[in-house]
């Protein structure tokens, strides 16, 4: 039997043009171990209609490309790893993001938080997913039958990433 | 120092790095954007709604009134839209 591994070593960030498998990044974060009660997971996937309010004739999405400025990426979302764990008590994280170009059905982004308690994987969660979205410098193109476009940011994103603020790194 | 640019920001400008030695007026990162806003169309296109186009020093976000001094990579991007 390997011995469990350190806990930094539960605390992944990557990100990667390839998709990734959901089901094996969940058991590779819990694998070995017995004080993990609660395991949290979330999948942002490429819907056909993403952002289809801003459609021009209502023109089905044919891909997404995510521009991300390497290096930044990895960095940021460390720092938002490092500050959820400031927040609640984790015994793991794994946060993976794509870039590059993705089509409806596919995988965006995957964060998984584990916890000895269902409270805090939740909590850790979403508040990891919405600083993401506001933080993260990600930039989504759209393409179209009959254009391409930058996605615009949503002051719903703001929103959902302030309910977090107390206390703002 | 080193400039970096994406999304709209640097289809707008038409390249995504280049190396810019700003006057030592130049103090803060809203002052660079006014500064290179000056050097062409596609800047002023870029930077036409200054407070819309965030940055980043030494890949750290980073207000408008932030001390650029020391800086060795700013980038200037539209808001981030990823997840």
């Amino acid at each position: 039997m390997p011995a469990a591994a350190p806990p930094d070593d539960r605390f992944t960030v990557r990100i990667q043009a390839e998709d990734f498998d959901t089901a094996a990044e969940v058991a590779a974060l819990s694998a070995g171990r017995v004080d993990i009660g609660a395991v949290v997971t979330f999948s942002g996937l490429c819907r056909a209609d993403d952002a289809g309010d801003s459609a021009p004739n209502g023109s089905r999405l044919v891909a997404l490309t995510l521009e991300h400025y390497p290096g930044m990426a990895e960095e940021e979302i460390r720092r938002l790893v490092d500050e959820a764990r400031a927040r609640w008590p984790l015994l793991g994280a794994t946060v993976i993001h794509r870039h590059g170009r993705i089509v409806p059905g596919e995988n965006i982004v995957l964060v998984v938080t584990a916890s000895p308690h269902r409270g805090a994987a939740f909590d850790a969660a979403a508040f990891l997913m919405d600083w993401l979205k506001t933080r993260a410098p990600f930039w989504k193109l759209e393409e179209r039958a009959e254009a391409r476009s930058w996605v615009a940011a949503k002051e719903a994103d703001d929103a959902a990433a302030e309910r977090w603020t107390a206390g703002t790194p | 120092m080193k400039i970096l640019y994406f999304a709209w920001v640097r289809e707008r400008i038409g390249r995504e790095a280049e190396e810019v030695e700003a006057p030592e007026e130049v103090r803060t990162v809203a002052e660079l954007a006014a500064f290179l806003a000056a050097r062409g169309e596609g800047y002023a296109e870029a930077f036409k709604e200054p407070r819309v186009v965030r940055a980043a020093i030494d890949r750290r976000h980073a207000r408008p009134d932030a001390p650029i001094a020391g800086a060795r990579e700013i980038a200037f991007f539209p808001p981030m839209t990823g997840g």
